[in-house]
């Protein structure tokens, strides 16, 4: 690693004033940060930590019954207090990793880095949550922009990220078997007004709506809903794990078993 | 008898308490006054030509003490192959020099060509990054057949990317030919035997320490055999006198066959260590172990297996292209050779065997004996071509190895092969391995599965490997450079308690406990009693370390044989303190007694005598009690086993799931069966890991794909079953003298195709057509075959 | 440099450590506690894994800084006051279930935080939860029946042993 120093401001107004330096940079749980700065590819002068933050912690309800995550709230315990209110988020929250990365790893890091085979984006898609920064709301929607690309500006700290509750939720992972991180990873909720369909470990693009098997399901919402689908392998990721064909297919199965498992 | 338990008995490990309690002794974790770190500048680039590598802005960074590249070690020797093959033409092999650090081309991503020697890791690493080198990129040559079509060289200065190539028996050439042209049925397999990356938990490290007032050497390192990288550093790459060389192995976090070899980063901080006057310590990171241990495997072969409609096999004919890498590690031309060829008539009575091995230089990192050793590379062509064909004549698996297994009566058998199997009972294993899978239980396991959407296969396998390789004599005709033996010696103190050095060095195979309880047994005493000394060049004699299953069944009868001279003077000094004749004693329970009297002293008693020589005869026997032995074996050990493996694949992702693993094995007589136990799960899983999970892969590139946890698929506890395992009954070796063969690889060598006829048995029970897949079996691959089908 | 003050295994200790300084190479270099080990750069072995405030961490993906002010155990603290092995250690001698030792302590701090939220876990439970600790020595069989012996269940019976 280079040289840093580390700031542990306790509130977002310290860690949004830190963060304005150049050369600045946020740590959450550090779980993909650090193995990146030991390999020396990033180069911070200041990495300001925001899991000292306690107005970034937690899980609580919302006043529209969503359930609102602290930006800072890690996984362990988003999966610990979220088993009831949001039994789908839970159980993905419940996956990440392994189980001491879930101790640090934290909701709002995930967002930020936006992995295209992390887990949490394809909650957040799948949820339509709304991403809270320190300036402003951000559908979720509108937030992926692709590998590693976010709608986050420089210095901009994901404060919370709000989760719709929906009718019945499930997340069908199916592990890259090194990093455990998903290899392909679909996100089905059920609202009242119609199905998400998140995807993530698939896509050369990031995380995305398989709009095609939420049209399918909201009419049905049953795997076999999806038996006339077939998923383009074209921009699927290829590598040593899985060629673009096997994760064009794994995404239609993972869609019907987390459809068949939906609670 | 020994109060906790002589042989036989499962001692619980006296050394896991500080491993428990973390007081183990790795070598990172020794630090020196004034220690400074190194790090090592390497190639990013598979293949190139060093133009220049300048050091002047490094050497003016913060901290920095030394540089070293490949000129610094133009002059000193390189790193030798352990093992010299001929082809079939008579021709030596092709060995190209293995330089202390690159020197005029970069041979593999991740070959060090220069040196930092700096007071603090992030300093040399800091200082690491100023190094400027001019390296010109050539196409990399990573495939083994366009390395052998091509005319460009890993090596320029032997002109060919062939090492060697090998045929075994040469003579039973011509004869296996005939035999297969004219055979009623010929089944043929194409396969690869996957590179493997060891994978030890603990990183390679070395410290080097220099003290000038006696211009000697102390080097502390990871190895599982000091003596041999003291050798090899002495009388090869630095030239320091041996007695001017200690070597400490101290606690060694597993090896798989990584840390048998010398590599240069141990050479590179002795000689810094001379040059800045100060301890100098390296510790590779998983990075580093990735791309510079010695990888594993690494076999393409055709495999072909002629046999009349009955079954009965007529012979085996194999060709291999074995990929040793860039460069030629100690063991590396043995392992694809007189550890492959030698087995490939497996456990069976097959007339004819012929086998051809080219070994092929390629710009990727050097690939050497791991866990098993070309023993497996050989049990899984021969046990998958074996399935192969009985799926092809309609023979059930077990009766067609039934049908042709060398039977009980038969040993000694002298085999197609060349070997001299000295004893084993394979239908009286095949007989357990059933008992326990049940087969006609199987059956209904397999239509529940069914029942659930998936396809079960059940898959099974007979092996036989040879460990503990010797005679030393053998191997010196057949080409080997070192020899095989081992050593001990037993120091009994004045007081009682025994130190007992071997050459052995235990990486986790628990050597201090079950050496003592060997000593104890012998002895009549307390195996508490006794202490292993072992790792430390300047306390222990010559040995060879630990490797290929050696250490009980070569290590092991040396600590008997230098046990009985201490007995044989023991008795001498008891007949003397109870004025009998030596004759007239008999040993048992400790105690030497006067037959037929209750005349008696204890070992303890004569210990004391020992040390204390007051009323002993001086003029008729030495004074002490301390003996050493060197064991040279008569021959290899032939552990066997059947296996058998269920799997369950998931139709719809390709996904293997192990549902059941028995190991049936015959180790001889067994000396610790919780050890034991331990090692075959152990082996059974890394073979797992091989069939199923483990990806070593090189781009076209030469750049390593697989280079850390996060894309090398390493075996975790929820991919697993518990294994069941049993080693009960051996048949004992006839010729060393605890009857004991070697437990640390059979797993390894018998689980691979075992779980890839399995996964075969579910494809083809569940209507998909495949007839192999190569390892590993991984669900993408197998969903591909499925749907190719 | 950074001033740090934390509590490990019940004594309190001090140090100044760089924003880069790892927790796992404060406890190794300036402690000299090394028993917490470094067996990969990704975060995936669990051969370094501690408790924080007693949750289970890799301490090697995460900063010194970091456990300012935390409670923080390690393999060297395990042990009972008079120095026996505890229960979860006892159970790994007794069942085998570690060889060459060098993924044991984080085997042993993983199976410690299990433990502490699941008194009796399932086999299953127990293999999955052992995801981020590597051993490549024991196959996990005998951690996995160390760790049932330890929750004071029966230990999983298999064929022939």
């Amino acid at each position: 690693m280079y040289a840093f120093e580390i700031e542990r401001p306790s509130t977002i107004a310290d860690a949004v004033k830190a963060l304005s330096d150049e050369d600045a940079q946020a740590l959450g749980g550090g779980q993909t940060l650090i193995p990146t700065l030991k390999q020396r590819l990033a180069m911070p002068a200041t990495l300001v930590s925001l899991t000292g933050i306690g107005e970034m912690q937690g899980v609580c309800a919302g006043d529209n019954g969503e359930v609102c995550v602290g930006g800072a709230t890690n996984h362990a315990t988003v999966a610990a207090e979220t088993a009831a209110s949001y039994p789908g988020l839970s159980g993905l929250a419940g996956h990440i990793g392994d189980p001491a990365v879930r101790n640090r790893g934290t909701v709002g890091g995930s967002l930020a880095n936006n992995d295209p085979s992390a887990c949490y984006p394809a909650a957040a898609l799948g949820s339509g949550a709304t991403i809270i920064t320190n300036t402003r709301q951000i559908a979720a929607d509108d937030y992926f922009q692709g590998l590693f690309e976010t709608a986050l500006e420089e210095g901009e700290v994901i404060t919370e990220v709000r989760f719709p509750v929906p009718e019945k939720s499930h997340y069908e992972k199916f592990v890259q078997p090194a990093s455990r991180f998903a290899l392909v990873g679909v996100f089905v909720a059920k609202y009242a007004d119609g199905v998400r369909v998140a995807v993530t470990g698939a896509s050369e693009n990031g995380v995305f709506r398989w709009t095609e098997a939420e049209a399918a399901l909201a009419s049905d919402f049953s795997a076999g809903a999806l038996d006339g689908l077939t998923v383009p392998a074209d921009s699927m990721i290829a590598d040593l794990h899985g060629s673009s064909d096997y994760r064009a297919h794994l995404v239609k199965v993972m869609t019907g078993r987390a459809v068949t498992a939906a609670a | 008898m020994p109060k906790d338990g002589g042989i036989g008995a499962s001692t619980t490990r006296r050394e896991d308490v500080r491993f428990l309690t973390g007081k183990g002794n790795y070598t990172a974790d020794i630090n020196s006054f004034g220690q400074a770190a190194a790090v090592f500048v390497r190639s990013t680039v598979a293949h190139g030509v060093i133009k220049s590598i300048d050091t002047m802005a490094a050497a003016e960074m913060p901290g920095v003490l030394a540089i070293f590249t490949g000129e610094d070690f133009v002059d000193v020797g390189g790193n030798p192959a352990g093992w010299l093959i001929n082809s079939r033409d008579g021709e030596p092999m092709k060995e190209p020099k293995r330089p202390v650090l690159a020197h005029g081309k970069v041979r593999h991503v991740g070959d060090a060509y220069a040196a930092v020697i700096a007071e603090t890791e992030q300093q040399a690493r800091d200082a690491a990054e100023e190094i400027i080198a001019d390296i010109e990129e050539l196409p990399a040559i990573v495939d083994m057949a366009a390395a052998l079509a091509g005319d460009a060289y890993v090596h320029d200065e032997i002109a060919t990317n062939q090492c060697f190539d090998w045929g075994w028996i040469e003579d039973n050439r011509a004869a296996t030919d005939e035999a297969i042209k004219n055979a009623p049925h010929v089944t043929t397999l194409e396969l690869i035997n996957n590179r493997l990356v060891p994978n030890a938990m603990e990183p390679r490290a070395s410290i080097g320490t220099y003290d000038a007032a006696g211009d000697s050497y102390l080097l502390h390192t990871t190895s599982q055999n000091p003596h041999l990288t003291r050798l090899l550093l002495s009388a090869f790459v630095m030239g320091i006198p041996e007695n001017k060389l200690t070597v400490i192995a101290p606690d060694v976090g597993g090896g798989f066959g990584s840390k048998i070899y010398h590599y240069g980063e141990e050479a590179l901080v002795l000689a810094a260590a001379k040059k800045v006057g100060r301890p100098v310590k390296w510790v590779a990171d998983r990075t580093e172990s990735f791309l510079t241990d010695a990888h594993g495997r690494d076999h393409v072969t055709k495999i072909e297996l002629a046999c009349e409609k009955d079954g009965t096999f007529i012979a085996f004919r194999t060709e291999t292209l074995a990929n040793v890498g860039a460069y030629l590690s100690n063991f590396s031309t043995a392992t694809p050779t007189f550890l492959h060829g030698t087995l490939i008539a497996g456990n069976y009575t097959v007339p004819n065997v012929y086998v051809n091995v080219k070994a092929v230089f390629t710009n990727t990192a050097p690939v050497d004996a791991y866990r098993g050793a070309g023993r497996p590379e050989a049990t899984y062509s021969v046990e998958r071509v074996i399935d192969m064909a009985a799926r092809e004549l309609g023979i059930d698996p077990v009766e067609i190895r039934r049908k042709n297994f060398i039977k009980p009566d038969q040993f000694p058998f002298g085999t197609a092969a060349g070997l001299e199997y000295d004893s084993g009972n394979y239908d009286a294993l095949m007989d357990k391995m059933e008992a326990i899978v049940d087969r006609k239980a199987f059956e209904e396991r397999r239509k529940q599965s069914e029942a659930n959407g998936k396809m079960r296969g059940l898959g099974i396998n007979a092996y036989v490997e040879a460990c503990g390789i010797a005679p030393s004599n053998l191997v010196g005709v057949l080409g080997g450079r070192v020899g095989l033996y081992d050593a001990a010696t037993v120091r009994v103190n004045a007081t009682g308690n025994l130190s007992v050095m071997v050459g052995a060095h235990s990486h986790g195979q628990g050597h201090e406990t079950v050496f003592p309880q060997i000593v104890g047994e012998m002895l009549g005493i307390d195996p508490q009693s006794v202490d292993i000394v072992h790792g430390d060049t300047s306390k222990i004699p010559f040995g060879m370390g630990t490797y290929g299953s050696r250490s009980l069944a070569v290590c092991g009868s040396a600590v008997v044989r230098a046990t009985e001279k201490i007995i044989a003077k023991a008795k001498k000094i008891a007949a003397h303190m109870l004025e009998a004749a030596a004759d007239d004693l008999e040993f048992t329970d400790g105690q030497f007694t006067v037959k037929g009297t209750d005349k008696s002293v204890s070992f303890g008693e004569v210990a004391l005598k020992a040390y204390i020589p007051h009323e002993f005869p001086i003029e008729d026997i030495e004074p002490g009690l301390e003996e050493t032995a060197f064991y040279d074996p008569a021959n290899f050990t032939y552990p066997s086993g059947a296996y058998a493996c269920e799997v369950e694949v998931d139709p719809d992702t390709g996904k293997v799931t192990i549902e059941r693993f028995t190991a049936c094995d015959d180790f001889g007589n067994v000396m610790n069966p919780m050890i034991v136990s331990g090692q075959v799960q152990g082996g059974v899983v890394q073979g797992i890991g091989q069939a199923l999970l483990e990806n070593t892969t090189y781009d076209e590139n030469g750049q390593l794909l697989s280079a850390s946890y996060m894309d090398y698929v390493m075996p975790r506890a929820d991919d697993l079953p518990l294994i069941a395992v049993d080693h009960s009954d051996g048949t004992p070796c006839t010729h060393n003298p605890l009857g004991a063969k070697g437990c640390g690889e059979g797993g390894a060598i018998g689980s691979p195709p075992t779980v890839v006829n399995a996964v075969i048995d579910a494809l083809q029970s569940g209507g998909k057509n495949v007839t192999h897949i190569d390892m590993p079996l991984t669900p993408a691959r197998v969903w591909a075959a499925m749907n190719n089908a | 440099m950074a001033s740090v003050t934390m509590t490990v295994n019940g004594k309190s200790v001090s140090g100044d450590v760089e924003g880069r300084t790892l927790m796992s190479d404060f406890l190794r270099n300036d402690l000299r506690l090394t028993g917490t080990h470094i067996g990969c750069d990704t975060s995936q072995c669990g051969a370094c894994v501690i408790h924080v405030n007693g949750e289970a961490v890799k301490s090697c993906t995460m900063f010194a800084v970091e456990a300012d002010g935390a409670e923080v155990a390690t393999i060297e603290g395990q042990a009972n006051t008079d120095g026996s092995l505890n229960v979860i250690q006892q159970a790994f001698q007794d069942h085998h279930g570690l060889q060459c030792g060098f993924c044991t302590p984080g085997m042993v701090m993983s199976a410690a935080a299990l433990l502490k939220d699941n008194p009796k876990p399932s086999e299953a439970e127990v293999r999955a939860y052992l995801e981020g600790n590597i051993c490549r020595c024991t196959g996990y069989h005998n951690i996995v029946k160390a760790i049932m012996a330890a929750s004071g269940q029966d230990v999983p019976a298999v064929a022939a042993e």
